[in-house]
């Protein structure tokens, strides 16, 4: 076995002990790393039922298995946990340089379980496990505590990812950073800060062997090659920030609080307005051939000296969404997020959620602290922000997501809590992306575009995105599935249009690294096998058939303007989809995984957990033919 | 014929996305391996935006030839390049001190010291270069950065005239 160190290391930070688990090749084969492994390691580690910031929750990392190679765009890691955000799995990935330094330290990967008795930093050197004292980087942003603490080791080739002041005070959608790049979703940094870990700091000196260095050093080139062409051509130009007028164009840009789907000034805060005016720095994540973050600054004004990475996401959230339609306020607002440790898509439904209350008058300037942030006000959105990182005031209400917020404030409000399982939407309004709607409502991490990627049927035409039929529930589950692999290798979904034959190309690399054989059919499999794997961890955590639907402003407000105007997707729309995508998935019509699918599928030791008998099994789905 | 000066790797930072794809490349290529630690070019990147990849200059005078106290470092007559004699090294680390661009790494296996030798035993020119995904790196020598430093100057003021 090459690459690979077959090697995971558990920490309890409790006892402040560690262990070292032995995998071989079958396993790893099974789950690759990154997302896959992470999560194959929280159903093994995570206390079935536990508080998600409990000492029963484990903190779990892995590896790509491409860590550290030629490989272009193969360097993310994966983390997984129980989510404060979800109360289900909670599957996060990130690119940076922490993967391949995993790697060289000589894991495939991490399990953090327990909780410190004092904050603490987790230096990882090689097998060295050492506990330091964190109390003075406490309160300290994300990069700034990188800073520190290479700087107290006296070494700048140490990797470190750490929390922010959100992570620190629980902010149940806290994200870790690492060298500016996020693990950003569903609220992995208020796992670590639960456990009272403030950076985990890593220096690996191992070299990478491959099985075939050659084969490798030629396969890789040819795909750097590629990577060069029309397939990565938006992600080297503008990056994802194209996409607000792409979306503009197709009336899917949520606009306040996705009451509306076109943005007055979208031209404003577009790419290519960015790229023009604020965009200073392209730079890519370790072993990138695409260098997609745009890095924007702010060089006059009231946010003079703002800068961040910018991406699409980040962008909506923060600027149309919240009716911010100024190019520096949203850089002002990216920066805080990421300085803070928390998800700026998170936080900025969050604040747009909060701005309709407030015009609605559902939320006052009383119960705001002062605050009065219509749609629009930038400076009442940062000092929101600042507010939720610190749980202090009115923040300590937001620092819950829209789904608990609203739950508790109540009047109404839940009808425009947009989130799908507690976790909140990403840009794309899909009152007219009918395929992508029901992709986001079965997400089993939430409402999630990067898990489903069923947006490209609705986007790209293959399918008519204001109609539904019996085909989108296979075509859905095909597109999380290819997801999915792409997430436990981990390849970078920006490298996705470079390959002749995906499966092939992939299992004959992950050959040529490995030395293990692997199959396109194998390969094929891994996809669907998380996928269970992770609806798995939900069934276990007690999720319910209703868990899975869209909220109210999305299956009952019609778009009021532009070109979606009048589109809606209806509860009996959205039913019949989820139904087929069960169906597509050998699942029975309550959503519960067969235990003779869970066998196919090599996870016995989960069939024999979750698995339901036979006689529940689904009736064969419509084919196409019969459903028209 | 003309002193132009050595041919050495230089890098863009304003195309360098900080990858390190060349450290990759360069130890694969040099040791079989990936480990950017044995890399003879190395990518710095100060928070947050500000990077370039950095390997031998082939400076005149090199200061590394005159800080060896066993004379292993001589320069090729053929093309510049500082050539490591590995039996005579012995790994003291002087010329890791004397170099001022932080250019030379010390192997731990072999305890020899490792300086960019343009990949010159491959045809297809230096890995590093070859595997560069946004074309940063190249092989120059001074005179030719001097001169496309003079166009890229003209080729801005021909733009604001027009």
């Amino acid at each position: 076995m090459y690459a690979y160190t077959g090697k995971i290391l558990h920490v309890d930070m409790g006892s402040r002990t560690t262990s070292v688990q032995q995998v071989d090749a079958d396993y790893l084969k099974k789950y690759i790393g990154g997302v896959g492994l992470a999560t194959r390691l929280a159903w093994e580690n995570v206390k079935p039922g536990c508080d998600p910031l409990g000492p029963d929750n484990a903190l779990c990392f892995a590896c790509s298995a491409f860590a550290g190679t030629t490989f272009p765009v193969g360097t993310k890691h994966g983390v997984a946990s129980k989510s404060p955000l979800t109360g289900l799995i909670g599957d996060s990935l990130s690119g940076s340089h922490f993967s391949e330094e995993l790697r060289r330290a000589g894991w495939d990967g991490l399990v953090f379980k327990g909780r410190a008795p004092e904050w603490v930093i987790v230096f990882i050197d090689d097998d060295e496990v050492t506990f330091i004292d964190a109390s003075p980087y406490l309160g300290m942003g994300c990069v700034e505590t990188q800073i520190a603490i290479r700087e107290k080791l006296g070494d700048e080739n140490v990797r470190v990812t750490s929390i922010g002041p959100a992570g620190e005070n629980l902010v149940r959608y806290a994200m870790m950073d690492n060298d500016g790049r996020q693990i950003g979703r569903t609220g992995n940094g208020a796992v670590m800060g639960s456990k009272r870990i403030k950076a985990i700091a890593m220096r690996g000196s191992q070299p990478i062997r491959v099985a075939d260095i050659d084969g490798v050093l030629q396969e890789t080139h040819k795909l750097i090659e590629r990577s060069k062409g029309p397939g990565t051509l938006k992600y080297r130009s503008l990056g994802t920030p194209a996409n607000v007028l792409s979306m503009q164009k197709l009336g899917v840009l949520p606009t306040r609080n996705f009451s509306e789907t076109v943005f007055e000034h979208a031209e404003k805060v577009s790419g290519e307005y960015m790229a023009e005016h604020y965009t200073v720095k392209k730079v890519g994540c370790s072993g990138c051939s695409i260098g997609c973050e745009q890095w924007a600054l702010v060089k006059e004004g009231k946010y003079k000296g703002a800068i961040a990475g910018v991406d699409y996401e980040p962008l909506f959230a923060l600027g149309p969404n919240c009716g911010i339609g100024e190019m520096p306020a949203i850089i002002r607002l990216v920066q805080a997020c990421d300085d803070l440790g928390m998800d700026a898509m998170s936080g900025g439904v969050v604040v747009s959620w909060a701005m309709e209350c407030y015009e609605r008058g559902v939320l006052t300037k009383e119960d705001l602290d002062g605050i009065e942030p219509h749609f629009g006000n930038d400076e009442a959105a940062l000092a929101l922000l600042e507010k939720i990182a610190h749980r202090q005031g009115i923040g300590d209400l937001l620092a819950e997501g829209v789904k608990r917020a609203s739950a508790k404030v109540g009047q109404g409000s839940e009808h425009f809590a947009m989130h799908s399982k507690g976790l909140e939407l990403p840009g794309y309004d899909v009152r007219s992306l009918k395929t992508f709607a029901m992709g986001l409502a079965v997400g089993t991490r939430g409402a999630c575009h990067n898990r489903s990627l069923a947006y490209e049927l609705d986007v790209k035409g293959v399918v008519d995105r204001f109609t539904v039929d019996h085909e989108r529930g296979r075509l859905a589950k095909e597109k999380e599935d290819f997801a999915c692999i792409l997430d436990c290798m981990v390849i970078c979904k920006f490298l996705r249009n470079c390959f002749d034959a995906f499966e092939e190309d992939v299992a004959r690399i992950y050959t040529l690294v490995t030395g293990i054989p692997m199959t396109a059919e194998e390969i094929a499999a891994v996809g669907e096998r998380v996928c269970n794997l992770k609806k798995a961890f939900n069934i276990r955590e007690g999720w319910k058939k209703a868990d899975d639907w869209l909220p109210g402003r999305a299956l009952e407000d019609p778009v009021p303007s532009g070109p979606a105007k009048g589109a809606v997707i209806t509860a009996e729309e959205l039913r019949m989809e989820i139904d087929d995508y069960y169906a597509a998935r050998g699942w029975t019509p309550e959503g519960l995984i067969p235990k003779a699918k869970l066998i196919e599928l090599g996870l016995d030791d989960v069939a024999e957990a979750i698995g339901v008998e036979p006689e529940a099994a689904p009736q064969p789905a419509l084919s196409a033919e019969e459903a028209r | 014929m003309a002193n132009i000066g050595y041919q050495h790797i230089v890098c863009d930072p304003v195309e360098c996305i900080g990858c390190r794809l060349c450290e990759y490349a360069c130890s694969a290529t040099k040791h079989g391996r990936f480990d950017g630690t044995l890399s003879r070019i190395r990518v710095v990147r100060i928070e947050p935006i500000t990077m370039t990849a950095i390997s031998c200059r082939l400076c005149e005078d090199a200061p590394c030839i005159l800080a060896c106290p066993v004379k292993a470092l001589s320069r090729s007559e053929q093309n510049g390049i500082i050539l490591v004699d590995e039996d005579l090294c012995d790994g003291c680390g002087w010329c890791v001190e004397a170099c001022e661009f932080g250019a030379i790494v010390l192997n731990p296996e072999s305890n020899n010291a490792e300086i960019c030798d343009l990949c010159s035993d491959l045809p297809e020119g230096p890995a590093c270069v070859r595997f560069c995904p946004r074309d940063a790196l190249s092989v120059a020598t001074p005179e030719v950065l001097r001169q496309q430093a003079r166009r890229d100057v003209v080729a801005r003021l021909l733009e604001e005239l027009q």
